[in-house]
């Protein structure tokens, strides 16, 4: 290839418009280079400075919006396709981003493992997950999913004096791998396909989302183009812990430090649907073979995602196998999305609700005070209310989304996945949600159950001393802030959607 | 007409208002909760009192005091539609009175950590108040789930016996009726093509372009089943006299009282008048299942030794003259269910707050193990005898339910001859419990554990505390008793205004 090749590409490259990314970059190299001059006192600063630094991203995100920096439209030689999604799903990750990093500073003070690597990882698994959602080619795609999934590694086995954590990450290591190589297999077969010259539209750059399509839609029939649609969403069904490939999420759940699985819980299943956003319309000429695929998925994951949850007593399994129906609901608006606009805005403004409601939840969890969080069962959730007031309510609130009730935000988002569910004509789908939804309550009761119920009763009664640990003693005016941030975001969704109105409207 | 629109959002905004003010007054000790939370329950009570006299009935039963806002989901066609018309007033008035009732009621009440208790019953009589002044059919589903919720917690929390069995199997029923009546809203939202879930641009529209017969008669069984379970239409109905007898009893009272009637009125407002080919193909259904509930529930009510249980049994039982009213589909039958509807309400609320009261005196629930406390409690046996009396519809003056019965009865002989038997029946085996219950408890020789419980706790008659909820419902029910025109004429004509329900000759 000539060197004009390369200029040409050049030209196209816009730094501007991936400064949110790059700017993460930056802090994670600042992080390091603060434990490296920062004397040891100083250290509890690093967190502190991530998290600032990340607010000032978003802030200055929100308020120049796409003015600014922001470019909509193809760069860096197709690589990057730039929009309002992506701009939202970057925001998104950002956001999930300053939870964990909160949920980290929490989990972290309790240890003695070095603590600046955590969120210097963080950082570089946020900014790769924001150009996942934004690829425009497989190439790009797959080396952002790859820096993300390298750094989940490391951050599930984090803890790495406690067995359980390693084996975590050691299972997600061989299930990852695996996930990846399918995924990989399938770009391969895709590219084989696209770039036979012999067919129409055989391209030299099969691989750009773009090329790929025409291809596709003039070779619709082709056996490899078909097979490599198949493997590639099998990949990304593992991203989300869609049925057959969530096998994983209770074990890695469990074992990875509790920052860690809320960002495996939010982020890894918002990449997915970013990339399931994306390649549904790259692969919108199979639709008559991938839209059975995903519902059929949808209906499956959902069911076993709440009956597995059924019997659960551990709340990491059981918040996993809760996500597993999340998933499941979410990939019934990708399906909607087929025939309905706004389903994208619908998916969009669910996976935000749920954002918001895993925040509040997790830092819940993280606020036992449990020594080992891995152990954490509904029966140490009995009295919370009663022991800490403030957690319980933020308990309360967080899983009340996530069951759906009204007038909490995760209604909002379940109601308009169900909207535009009938709009696309999904009786069927329907049905199985309604089904998951109703069988969704008799767990998220239990918890509830294990938190409020045979408390409040009893109060003045003179018990046996309780030798559980003190819930939230870790909890500073930051953390209150946090989970307020989190709780009152739940509730005004629930019923003023003002804000987004327009925006909902597409 | 639209002057006093604010009255209607600030009944609902009230209490919600009211509900986070007693949390944060509770440090201040129970006084400062006890006017709060009543404030939060007589205010709405007042405005909904006012609104009731200055509704002009020369508007003929259209919607008044209206008012429209956008909450952010204007693009699924929901806004918050406020207004009150013919069916919804009276409704409204009930919900208040009643809740009047109930606050007055819990403020008083020994319940543990009382600030919370009174929060979710402020919570609840906000969500009440929503249901029957929504005009946007999502905000109509929306006020009922606010109201629902806290009465999970409240029988979780402060239930009585069972209380964690009864909480789940609520739960559960509830959130599947709840669920099946959403889809099939949606579905009215979806097919009618009006992109809108307001009531009067559906109507509107509907009337123009009915939908096919094939989707109403899906849509409709959604409905039907959907509010069946939430008004514990036979066989959905288990969960009804466990959860009332678990509950504490002003969450029992607003729940029997009032926010079951959410599926009826949806029924009614929005369902037959919506889909009128709908209920014509599900007829027959409504009439075997109402009958369930008439016979084979009336037949376990007369089994019931606790009476608490008995209470919440005989008001499933009387949910299925509402459904024959409804079936019926004449103005008739289906004002006579409305009127019944607030009849049953304030008379539900009362025996659950009475049998309350009597379980202070005993001790029990068990009405083997009560008798003759008229003695030693005139009072509250007259209360007890009266609105027992009006429950089971005895022809008497003043007493509502049975002018309200009495037009179902005429409807369904219009309607099918031969289901006047039935419904006679029901008024046999009504008759037989609830004159049953008042000879058990009231009068007779006191039982053995009744003697034995004295020696502990001194029996008292009402106090004046006790008596005002009493009272503030009793008068409702004979005001509406002895001036029933007070009601039926804006009933009346609203309900002429739906096409699909045809006027009695």
């Amino acid at each position: 290839m000539s060197t004009e090749y390369f200029q040409k590409i050049a030209e196209t490259n816009i730094w501007g418009a991936i400064a949110p990314e790059l700017a993460l970059g930056i802090l994670a190299l600042a992080l390091l280079a603060m434990e490296v001059t920062l004397p040891k006192v100083a250290h509890g600063l690093i967190p502190r400075v991530a998290i600032l630094g990340q607010l000032i991203i978003v802030g200055v995100m929100l308020t120049y919006g796409c003015s600014g920096f922001c470019y909509t439209g193809e760069a860096f030689g197709g690589m990057l396709s730039f929009s309002e999604t992506g701009q939202l799903f970057r925001a998104f990750f950002l956001g999930t981003s300053i939870f964990v990093s909160y949920l980290g500073m929490v989990s972290l003070e309790k240890k003695t493992l070095p603590e600046v690597e955590y969120f210097h990882i963080l950082l570089v698994i946020t900014a790769a997950l924001m150009l996942l959602a934004q690829a425009n080619h497989f190439v790009m795609l797959f080396v952002a999913l790859e820096t993300a999934t390298v750094g989940f590694f490391i951050l599930v086995s984090y803890f790495r004096d406690k067995a359980v954590s390693l084996e975590a990450g050691l299972k997600y290591l061989i299930m990852g791998a695996l996930s990846s190589s399918i995924l990989l297999f399938g770009i391969v077969l895709l590219y084989g396909a696209g770039s036979n010259m012999e067919l129409v539209g055989g391209n030299a750059d099969p691989l750009n989302f773009g090329n790929l399509k025409n291809f596709l839609a003039a070779n619709p029939n082709d056996m490899l183009g078909l097979m490599g649609m198949l493997l590639v969403i099998s990949g990304i069904a593992f991203k989300i812990g869609a049925f057959p490939f969530q096998v994983w999420i209770p074990d890695v759940y469990q074992g990875a430090p509790i920052p860690t699985t809320a960002l495996l819980a939010v982020a890894s299943k918002g990449a997915g649907f970013a990339m399931l956003l994306n390649l549904t319309t790259v692969f919108s000429a199979l639709s008559e073979w991938l839209y059975p695929l995903l519902s059929l998925l949808a209906a499956l994951t959902i069911l076993f995602g709440n009956f597995a949850a059924l019997s659960q007593r551990n709340l990491k399994r059981l918040i996993g196998l809760s996500g597993v129906s999340h998933a499941g609901f979410l990939l019934i608006g990708i399906v909607a999305a087929q025939k309905v606009d706004w389903a994208v805005n619908a998916i969009m403004f669910y996976l935000f609700a749920y954002l918001l409601a895993s925040a509040a939840v997790f830092s819940v969890l993280a606020h036992m005070g449990k020594e080992d969080d891995s152990e954490l069962t509904l029966d140490d959730l009995g009295e919370l209310a009663k022991r800490n007031g403030f957690l319980g309510m933020a308990l309360a609130i967080g899983i009340g989304s996530l069951a759906g009730i009204p007038p909490l935000a995760g209604f909002i988002g379940k109601l308009l996945i169900f909207v535009a569910a009938f709009k696309a004509e999904l009786y069927g789908l329907l049905g199985v949600a309604v089904v998951g939804v109703v069988v969704s309550i008799y767990y998220y009761f239990g918890i509830m159950k294990a938190a409020f119920f045979d408390v409040w009763r009893y109060q003045d009664e003179d018990e046996e001393v309780q030798e559980k640990p003190v819930p939230g003693a870790s909890l500073q005016l930051l953390g209150k802030l946090a989970i307020l941030v989190a709780v009152l975001g739940t509730i005004v969704l629930g019923f003023y959607q003002v804000p987004l109105g327009s925006w909902l409207a597409g | 007409m639209n002057d006093f629109a604010s009255l209607v959002q600030l009944s609902i905004a009230v209490p919600i208002i009211a509900a986070f003010l007693t949390l944060y007054v509770g440090k201040w000790g129970r006084p400062a909760v006890q006017i709060v939370s009543v404030t939060g329950f007589a205010l709405p009570a007042i405005f909904a009192l006012f609104l009731w006299g200055f509704y002009d009935p020369a508007i003929a039963g259209d919607y008044a005091f209206v008012s429209k806002m956008d909450t952010g989901l204007s693009i699924i066609g929901v806004s918050l539609h406020l207004g009150l018309n013919g069916v919804g007033l009276p409704l409204f008035v009930m919900a208040s009175v009643v809740g009047l009732a109930a606050g007055l009621f819990a403020a008083q009440s020994k319940a543990e950590n009382l600030p919370r208790y009174l929060f979710c019953l402020l919570i609840m009589q906000g969500g009440l108040m929503g249901v029957f002044a929504s005009i946007d059919i999502f905000f109509f589903y929306f006020f009922h789930e606010l109201a629902l919720i806290p009465t999970f917690i409240m029988v979780g929390i402060w239930g009585g016996r069972d209380r964690n069995y009864a909480a789940m199997k609520m739960t559960i029923y509830l959130t599947l009726g709840a669920m099946l009546s959403l889809v099939g809203l949606i579905a009215i939202y979806v097919k009618s093509g009006a992109e809108s879930f307001d009531l009067i641009t559906l109507k509107a529209h509907l009337a123009e372009a009915p939908l096919a017969e094939a989707v109403q008669h899906y849509a409709f069984g959604l409905l039907l089943f959907g509010f069946g379970i939430l008004v514990s239409l036979w066989p959905m109905h288990t969960w009804a006299p466990l959860g009332y007898g678990a509950a504490p009893s002003s969450a029992a009272m607003l729940h029997a009282g009032v926010l079951k009637k959410f599926g009826l009125y949806g029924l009614i407002q929005i369902a037959v008048p919506l889909l009128p080919d709908g209920i014509k193909q599900w007829e027959n259904w409504i009439v075997w299942l109402a009958l369930g509930n008439i016979l084979v529930v009336g037949l376990i009510t007369m089994a019931q030794r606790d009476l608490k249980q008995m209470i919440g049994y005989s008001s499933v039982m009387h949910m299925g003259y509402a459904f024959l009213g409804i079936a019926a589909m004449s103005v008739l039958g289906v004002g006579g269910v409305v009127f019944m509807m607030i009849a049953h309400g304030l008379t539900v609320a009362l025996l659950f707050m009475l049998s309350t009261m009597i379980h202070h005196r005993t001790q029990t629930f068990e009405m083997d193990e009560m008798g003759g406390l008229s003695k030693k409690a005139p009072v509250l046996s007259a209360f007890f005898v009266c609105s027992m009396m009006a429950s089971i519809a005895l022809p008497g003056p003043g007493l509502a339910n049975f002018w309200a019965e009495l037009s179902i009865f005429i409807a369904i002989y219009q309607f099918k001859s031969w289901l006047i038997y039935a419904a006679v029946a029901g008024i046999v085996i009504s008759a037989i419990y609830g004159l049953r219950a008042i000879a058990r408890i009231f009068f007779g020789e006191e039982s053995k554990d009744f003697v034995e419980s004295q020696k502990e706790f001194a029996v008292s008659d009402m106090t004046w505390a006790e008596r005002v909820p009493a009272l503030i419902l009793i008068v409702v029910m004979f005001f509406i008793g002895f001036f029933p025109k007070t009601v039926t004429e804006s009933l009346n004509e609203s309900l002429q205004k739906e096409a699909v329900y045809s006027q009695s000759e």
